[in-house]
């Protein structure tokens, strides 16, 4: 099954991730490449085999319902591109 | 030389009042001030921070508060957020960041007393084996500087192989510890998935990153570890386990160990040379009285394409939230919210992360889910059972940490898979979770490091660092300085 040029861009939608014509084709070449070895994988039989999500066979811990946290909202905020008020700004999204 | 010293003397140096940790840690910045510019080893320094640090350190041991790293100035991967430092992945997604907080590790080392002398350079978000993909230029090999240092973790590597740094810390997803300890002639350690917490480690592979030591000497792993190690409430995978003393077993005996040694690692595609210098470690270990029984990892050459699946899948999602609205880099230009992700992510993140992200995207889309994500998930319980399989004949398992030697730079930039493949020896170790480490054993004909690679059973760190001690007192390869460095 050989990755289109359309799978590229598709992808690149998906990721967020502007890419021009040309930047497309390039990453398809390599794509192509690797998505040549990753076939080899695929060949292999693995019915019956539970798929292994995780190193360790480990369960997700409970904590009491208390709350941990700090307060530390200027802190992170003093990070980001744009604040105001203590909000994050971006361009408008509802007119 | 007191830039020679290891972790360990330095220890003992300063518990013995015979330097301070701020003299200590002049010289180290000293070094790094004169010799940076040769290797490119760490994107930040911060001499002021790191002197406050010393003399904290100073004033905690004259106040009987040192514990065996106290004052110890130590080199951190810029992977771990470290409050006030500039903590940047390697990225220009975070070429901006000043972390505002610290990550365990970090937290753990500074409490310990540890003083950070920098933040080392890295391949971009830790995708690469040669360093390469920094945003911040290539590492030279202090063996040899038209050669890569390995990768991820190549600037804690020259760092330590330079004598910029006594120790570092590094990070492990696919090899990114060992390979660069084996390619600069230094030491390296991945402990079990679970031992170091990942919080505040910026993640590339939640099922796979760990964190874990580099430095010049086992001995020097286990002090450093020791202090790395521990449970934390924060990362839903680290595991709740009793504290361990690495350094507990170093000075054991090896004669009955059995060492398993898995054919794969020693088919086609290994530079003679490399096969030739594991081979003579693995007679020197018989020689201390170790057994070696063949063993097989069947599934071995599937690792490859597995990781390539599961780690990518898992980098696209953990990737995504870089998105340029709550920190670190963003876009100048843009006319919407949906152009600002966009533009922001296709600026701010290097060609090896983008193609990392979009396979990722790709086998995690609809309709692929199953064929590619699913499949790999199933194939990395195979290679799992090979290693449990193996381990009922063994308990170590050696072969070479990479198929070459370091290899120059630009050699494999242009070809992924070529790069993708020096990694073939020490991706299984992370899909099975199991601790593996590199240490060094010999040099090419062109002088450049071999290493050792010794895998353990799950939470066998103290035997493997027994195993790479008791060789480190019968032989002197990790003694090796690179010419000029000294």
């Amino acid at each position: 099954m050989a990755l289109t040029r359309d799978d590229v861009k598709r992808a690149a939608r998906l990721a967020r991730i502007a890419i021009d014509e040309s930047e497309a084709n390039q990453v398809l070449e390599q794509l192509g490449r690797i998505f040549g070895m990753i076939e080899e994988m695929r060949a292999v039989d693995v019915s019956g085999v539970e798929p292994m999500a995780h190193a360790q066979d480990v369960v997700l811990r409970l904590r009491p319902d208390e709350v941990t946290e700090q307060d530390q909202r200027e802190l992170f905020a003093s990070v980001a591109p744009r604040v105001q008020n203590g909000l994050y700004l971006v361009p408008k999204v509802i007119e | 030389m007191m830039h020679e010293s290891t972790v360990k003397s330095l220890s003992d140096a300063l518990a013995a009042h015979e330097l301070s940790s701020l003299e200590a840690t002049e010289l180290f910045l000293g070094r790094i001030r004169t010799l940076n510019a040769r290797y490119n080893c760490f994107i930040s320094v911060d001499e002021e921070r790191s002197r406050a640090q010393a003399r904290e350190a100073d004033r905690a041991r004259a106040a009987g508060r040192a514990t065996a790293l106290t004052g110890v100035p130590l080199a951190q991967k810029d992977i771990f957020c470290a409050k006030g430092w500039l903590t940047t992945c390697g990225s220009k997604m975070l070429s901006n960041f000043v972390s505002p907080y610290d990550a365990h590790v970090v937290e753990r080392l500074n409490a310990a007393g540890a003083v950070i002398l920098g933040k080392t350079n890295m391949d971009e978000f830790a995708m690469g084996s040669s360093n390469e993909t920094s945003w911040y230029g290539p590492v030279r090999n202090p063996w040899g500087t038209e050669a890569v240092p390995g990768g991820s973790s190549g600037g804690s590597a020259a760092a330590v192989a330079a004598r910029l740094a006594p120790g570092a810390t590094g990070t492990d997803t696919g090899g990114s510890i060992r390979q660069p300890a084996a390619l600069s002639g230094i030491c390296g350690l991945k402990p079990t998935y679970g031992v170091c917490s990942r919080y505040g480690m910026i993640a590339f592979a939640s099922s796979l990153d760990q964190a874990g030591p580099m430095a010049k000497s086992a001995e020097d792993l286990a002090l450093l570890l020791n202090a790395m190690a521990g449970f934390d409430a924060r990362d839903s995978t680290s595991l709740e386990r009793p504290a361990e003393d690495y350094t507990r077993d170093l000075r054991q005996a090896l004669a009955g160990l059995r060492i398993g040694l898995p054919k794969e690692f020693f088919a086609e595609g290994v530079q003679p040379e490399v096969a030739k210098a594991v081979d003579a470690a693995i007679a020197e270990y018989e020689a201390l009285g170790c057994k070696v029984v063949e063993v097989a990892l069947s599934n071995m050459r599937l690792s490859v394409p597995v990781y390539y699946v599961l780690a990518s899948a898992e980098a696209s999602s953990n990737l995504a939230r870089f998105d340029g609205v709550r920190y670190g880099y963003r876009a100048s230009e843009y006319r919407d919210l949906e152009q600002m992700y966009e533009r922001t992510r296709a600026e701010g993140f290097g060609a090896e992360v983008k193609r990392r992200i979009l396979i990722g995207t790709y086998v995690l889309s609809h309709g692929y889910y199953d064929a590619y994500y699913i499949h790999a998930q199933k194939l990395r319980r195979l290679i799992a059972q090979d290693f449990t399989r193996a381990f009922e004949n063994c308990d170590v398992i050696m072969g070479p940490t990479s198929p070459t030697t370091a290899f120059r730079i630009a050699e494999k930039a242009s070809d992924p898979v070529q790069m993708y493949l020096s990694d073939i020896y020490t991706i299984a170790v992370n899909l099975a979770g199991l601790p593996g480490m590199s240490i060094p054993c010999g040099f090419d004909a062109r002088g450049l490091p071999i290493g050792l690679q010794i895998i353990g059973n799950y939470f066998g760190e103290a035997q493997m660092l027994n195993v790479a001690h008791q060789y480190q007192l019968a032989t002197d390869w990790h003694l090796r300085a690179p010419p000029g460095v000294v």
